[in-house]
């Protein structure tokens, strides 16, 4: 047994240490030519709509339902508790600007955009298209990564404050219609409690997240092998990675941000 | 003037380049064939530095690309170079003419203005006129071949480098490209390898022919001398591949 088990986990850790060295390169890479490039703005321009375009619709459907049920469960809870639902805008609110909205949109875009720049380079590398721009005075940072790393840096900020406000519409129409909540009741529950240091919490996790989608997803499209099917599992595995980073990376950055006061 | 010293590239234990040594002068045409899988292709993309060698030196007017490590140095270097991929490696989130204009940002002064003007050029060499806007999707296999070899030259590099120019174009088209091979290297004095199964090709228009097989030349001499060679496997090839034309 102890001589099956010991070389599987010394492979795995290799593999483990090669997979973070290359991402490092690829992000040195990058930074390397941020500097030393001028910017594709159309490019950059380009990716951004797509991966707005491209999540928009099921980001509003996630949040607005998130919201919805958020406001249905905190309702009834404190309707068991209290005999009426308080609070149900506060903790909609707090719920869906700190965790929620961030998160939700983080995986969304994931599984939407991820997999699709995944996919794109992933298909560029197997045909040798990556191996093209090198020949033709450019390479995959400048001409394909720079602009996704910007894009998802501006399109998933953006997608979440729009996020959270889906939600809390959503919360709102069902506290209003199904709750019998006042509406001034509702909005008074968010805007007395809630401050921009709340709404700063989830807007600066949402940096990070694009950070980390944009670095699996680009990483996984160049280290891409093995024609279509290899494009196949590079796209799972692109939108799998991204989630679990998000989830634990979510933690890490709460508790950072909190210790810093940004509650 | 590239001087390739003792190149040895290995996949997974097996070796397929076995120290390989070759001077190529500037202005030269020079034409390496091969059975398939030999390493053709490998040989090409080591001189560009797609392929890191496991051994020996690729120098190009005097720096060796096998040494060089940062990624600014080293595309510097490829900025000498164009490249025909054997499979195209057409971009195809961009249509025709966007392919060919690709380079010239990064690699000419051209205006942006022009760059429309210069890809229909390039395009008419190669003799896909007004095909400008079409969608590479549109393309059969030998236009695009066609169209990566007009992306090849358009930044009138000083070395060309063409995996399989030739393959899966038609008899006339084929002569198209070989004369433009031919006329690109007395006219504009670019030095070309090209890599390919078209003995014909090979014999008409190369100042040197090699034959790879089993990691080294089996023999390496001006066309007239691969003709009358009496190395066996290069007699084999020859005589096969004249008697289907
Ligand atoms: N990335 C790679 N990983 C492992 N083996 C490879 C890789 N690329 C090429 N090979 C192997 O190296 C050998 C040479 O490949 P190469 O593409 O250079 O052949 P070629 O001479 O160009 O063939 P063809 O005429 O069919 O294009 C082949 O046996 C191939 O299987
Ligand atoms: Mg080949």
């Amino acid at each position: 047994m102890k001589c099956l088990i010991l070389p599987s986990i010394g492979e795995h850790l290799i593999n483990l240490a090669r997979k973070l060295g290359q991402t490092w390169y690829m992000v040195g890479s990058v930074i390397f030519w941020l500097f030393r490039s001028k910017l594709e703005f159309r490019q950059i321009v380009k990716q951004t709509t797509r991966i707005g375009v491209d999540s928009v619709s099921v980001t509003t459907l996630t949040s607005l339902f998130t919201g919805m049920v958020l406001a249905l469960q905190s309702g009834y809870s404190s309707k068991s508790l209290f005999n009426e639902p308080l609070y149900v805008g506060s903790v909609v609110g707090f719920s869906l600007v700190k965790e929620l909205g961030p998160v939700l949109t983080a995986i969304v875009v994931a599984g939407r955009a991820g997999a699709a720049v995944t996919a794109e380079i992933g298909t560029m590398k197997v045909t040798e298209q990556i191996d093209a721009l090198y020949t033709l005075g450019t390479n995959p940072s400048r001409y394909l990564l720079i602009p996704r790393y910007f894009a998802f840096m501006i399109a998933l900020p953006l997608l979440t404050v729009f996020s959270d406000f889906i939600g809390i519409t959503g919360g709102f129409i069902v506290s209003v219609v199904k709750l019998r909540v006042a509406s001034s009741v509702y909005w008074d529950d968010i805007f007395m409690y809630m401050e921009i240091k709340n709404f700063m919490h989830g807007f600066i996790k949402s940096f990070f997240f694009a950070f980390i989608i944009a670095t699996v997803s680009c990483y996984k499209g160049l280290h891409t092998e093995g024609g279509a099917q290899g494009v196949g599992m590079a796209t799972t595995e692109s939108v799998v990675s991204s989630m679990v980073l998000i989830m634990a990376v979510d933690y890490f950055v709460s508790a950072l941000l909190v210790s810093i006061g940004i509650t | 003037m590239i001087e390739i010293r003792n190149l040895v590239k290995k996949y997974s234990g097996k070796t397929i380049l076995g120290g390989i040594n070759l001077d190529i002068k500037d202005g030269e045409i020079f034409s390496l064939l091969g059975p398939s899988g030999t390493g053709k292709s490998t040989f090409l993309k080591s001189i560009i530095g797609l392929v890191k060698p496991d051994g020996g030196s690729i120098k190009i007017d005097g720096a060796d690309i096998t040494k060089t490590f940062g990624e600014f140095e080293i595309q510097k270097i490829r900025k000498n170079f164009g490249y025909l991929f054997q499979e195209g490696a057409l971009f195809d989130s961009l249509n025709v003419w966007e392919n060919v204009a690709f380079g010239l940002r990064y690699l000419t002064d051209i205006k942006e203005s022009e760059y429309l003007k210069t890809a229909g050029e390039k395009l008419e060499l190669v003799g896909l006129k007004n095909s400008e806007n079409l969608k590479i999707s549109e393309l059969s296999g030998g236009m695009k071949k066609r169209v990566a070899l007009a992306r090849a030259i358009a930044a009138n590099p000083k070395y060309l480098l063409y995996d399989e120019p030739t393959t899966g174009l038609d008899p006339v088209t084929a002569e198209t490209v070989s004369e433009l091979i031919k006329e690109m290297s007395k006219k504009l004095k670019v030095t070309s390898i090209s890599v390919t199964h078209d003995v014909k090709l090979a014999l008409e228009i190369s100042d040197r022919i090699a034959l790879l097989n089993e990691g080294g030349f089996a023999c390496l001499g001006t066309p007239e001398e691969i003709k009358n060679s009496k190395n066996g496997i290069v007699k084999e090839f020859i005589e096969n591949s004249i008697c289907r034309k």
